[in-house]
């Protein structure tokens, strides 16, 4: 199991190289030029130059990327464009907030989810089931930000109920763990009730039943357990990208995390901030992925079996 | 005809009639079947793929999926319980504890994520009055019974052959002493060796205990074997029904003559075996008259307009062929 892991960890080394190389290629080809933004609008053409001497962009990208890869491996994300100070104080502030943001979110939509995808494949084509998977498709269909926005106009402007935005307290957490959370829940749901409905009509659930096990601990132990692979990676590919930062649901809400300082890092070609949110995203994601995998083992003892080979 | 007392009986089944109620049409899967089953005694239910054997097996525990399973007719008495209107919770307790069933396929009738150990614990702990460690180690019991190994106790499923998990499957449906064992052809999906040593294991067994058992399946020589008495299944309707004497020595359904004439036998020398033409008929579209009439070699007119009634022909043995109506029919298997 353990040399399973450190083999995951390991193939993370070329995940990272292929996505930094991605972003760095395609962030140099956007318009506009970083030298000439930072100096001003006021700045003449020496002045510029020498900044983007300073910067080193005046050489070829390829140079750039080796430089700066050679400065991620020691741990030096180098310094925001923008700001001028390290680029991992802003992860450093923003992380938490996406991270329980994250938590609250995913929190909701296994809330939401699992209970119903559950009582939906039990009770397959009833009312419960029919209305449960229409509302699940009009939450998968409902765009984020769509949702954020209706929700601000009711509870901040009309009602008056809940901040429209920043981190001011739980009170802040309310709406966009909700918007986050119904989206994901939508999902989580079709998943959950598509894989229940197939273990529920497998043999070894008939011969629970036939010892005579309770209604519910047939579905909610000897299924739900089986049916749960699926679930569990749905919820892991949602969570991860949730940690990554949800760009729109936190630019809505002005949330102070991940998602929106790269937004805004983009807008003002901040490279190696946007470079170093990214790098962060790509770990997370790729630790939640493992975490799930892992999980997998505890879930079905076949799949630990695997990973002893 | 002989009505046995109903006080000697674990199972009482009289007149099952059950549907499939699907988008395609209504698969009539059990018509009319009784059973009369007495304690410790062993009936076999012998037909072919689709006659209906199966879903009589699961109704007894009230397990035939619903929908599309619907129970149209009938009752179904089960040491003297009255198994159609029993609420959920009692018929919980009824299952694996009182009748408990063996499955046809052992290889997906274990669940995947918990241990064989646990999974026959389970049923311990739901029916005995017993502590977790006292379950577990009558598990382990039940384990050195049907020939595991008592420290395989922690394994998965997958870790069994197939004939182990069979093993497991039986052990978990005799861990509470079911005075009914209803094994669902407990023996088709293994190979014949392990036939042989499962059959083995279950006769000892069912000995041991004193149960009574249905016994489900399309292997005449499994009948011979286990069996005290057999009822031929045809298109969800008993067509013959007696005492293994009865049915193998004196047999008089052309139907169960059918059956005979598709084995091969040692000691007749032939060079084809003589299986019967034609197949099962639809269930969704059963002939109005004898459901065997159209492939029936001895089949009249008459045969295709009612269905034949039960025709006794001694205490323990009856015929549902209106042609025993005439005096002086015969089928042309010899009683032997």
């Amino acid at each position: 199991m353990s040399r399973y892991v450190l083999k995951r960890l390991v193939m993370l080394i070329p995940v990272l190289i292929g996505v930094t190389f991605l972003v760095y290629f395609i962030i140099s080809l956007s318009p506009g030029d970083t030298a000439a933004m930072l100096a001003g609008e006021d700045a003449d053409a020496a002045t510029i130059e020498a900044l983007r001497h300073e910067l080193g962009l005046d050489q070829p990208v390829i140079v750039q990327y080796a430089k700066y890869m050679l400065n991620l491996l020691q741990g030096d994300m180098g310094n925001s464009y923008k700001t001028g100070r390290p680029v991992t104080n802003m992860i450093v502030s923003c992380f938490p907030n996406t991270a329980k943001l994250a938590f609250w979110s995913i929190l909701v939509a296994v809330g939401i989810a699992l209970p119903i995808g559950v009582i939906s494949a039990t009770k397959q084509y009833s009312m419960f089931d029919n209305v449960g998977m229409v509302v699940a498709l009009i939450g998968v269909a409902t765009p984020n930000f769509w949702l954020g926005l209706m929700m601000i106009i009711l509870f901040s402007l009309n009602l008056g109920w809940l901040p429209s935005g920043g981190n001011k307290g739980w009170s802040s957490y309310i709406m966009p763990a909700i918007t986050l959370g119904t989206g994901d829940a939508a999902l989580i749901t079709r998943m959950t009730r598509s894989s229940m409905l197939e273990v529920i009509r497998a043999d070894y659930i008939r011969t629970a039943r036939a010892k005579g096990v309770p209604e519910n601990k047939v579905v909610y132990q000897h299924a739900l357990r089986n049916a749960l692979i699926p679930v569990v990676t749905a919820i892991g590919l949602q969570f991860g990208s949730l940690l990554g930062g949800a760009t729109l649901t936190e630019t809505v809400f002005a949330w102070p995390g991940i998602g929106r300082s790269t937004v805004d890092s983009i807008k003002t070609k901040d490279t190696t901030q946007v470079l170093g949110n990214i790098v962060v995203l790509t770990i997370t994601f790729s630790c939640v992925n493992l975490l799930v995998d892992i999980l997998y083992a505890f879930i079905d003892p076949r799949i630990k079996a695997q990973y002893k080979k | 005809m002989a009505q046995k007392n109903p006080k000697d009986l674990i199972l009482d089944i009289k007149d099952l009639v059950i549907h499939y109620e699907t988008d395609d049409g209504t698969v009539e899967a059990v018509n009319g079947i009784d059973i009369q089953l007495e304690y410790g005694k062993t009936l076999g239910l012998v037909g072919e793929t689709g006659s209906g054997k199966t879903t009589t097996a699961l109704s007894v525990l009230r397990l035939v999926p619903d929908p599309p399973g619907v129970i149209k007719n009938g009752s179904i008495f089960l040491d003297g319980k009255d198994i159609m209107n029993l609420p959920q919770k009692e018929l919980e307790a009824v299952r694996g504890h009182l009748a408990s069933m063996i499955f046809q396929d052992p290889m997906t009738s274990l669940n995947p994520v918990f241990t064989v150990g646990d999974q026959i614990s389970e049923v311990i702990a739901l029916h005995e009055n017993c502590s977790k460690a006292e379950a577990d180690q009558k598990a382990g019991d039940m384990l050195e019974v049907v020939g595991i190994p008592r420290e395989r106790f922690g394994e998965y499923p997958h870790q069994f052959s197939g004939g182990m998990k069979q093993r497991v499957v039986i052990a978990m449906a005799l861990a509470c002493n079911p005075k009914l064992l209803l094994a669902d052809e407990p023996t088709t999906a293994l190979d014949v060796t392990i036939q042989a040593q499962v059959l083995e294991t279950m006769k000892g067994l069912r000995e041991k205990y004193g149960s009574a058992m249905i016994m489900i399946t399309h292997d005449l020589g499994i009948i011979a074997e286990v069996c005290d008495e057999v009822s031929v299944v045809y298109a969800g309707q008993i067509v013959e029904h007696g005492t293994l004497v009865d049915v193998f020595n004196h047999t008089r359904h052309p139907y169960t003559e059918g059956l005979f004439g598709s084995l091969p036998n040692i000691e007749i020398k032939r060079n084809r075996l003589s299986p019967i033409p034609g197949l099962m008929p639809d269930p969704t579209d059963l002939p109005k008259g004898c459901c065997f009439a159209p492939r029936c070699k001895y089949a009249t007119p008459e045969c295709e307009k009612a269905r034949p009634g039960k025709k006794w022909l001694s205490d323990t043995h009856y015929v549902r062929c209106s042609r025993y109506d005439e005096p002086n029919f015969k089928i042309e298997r010899e009683d032997q």
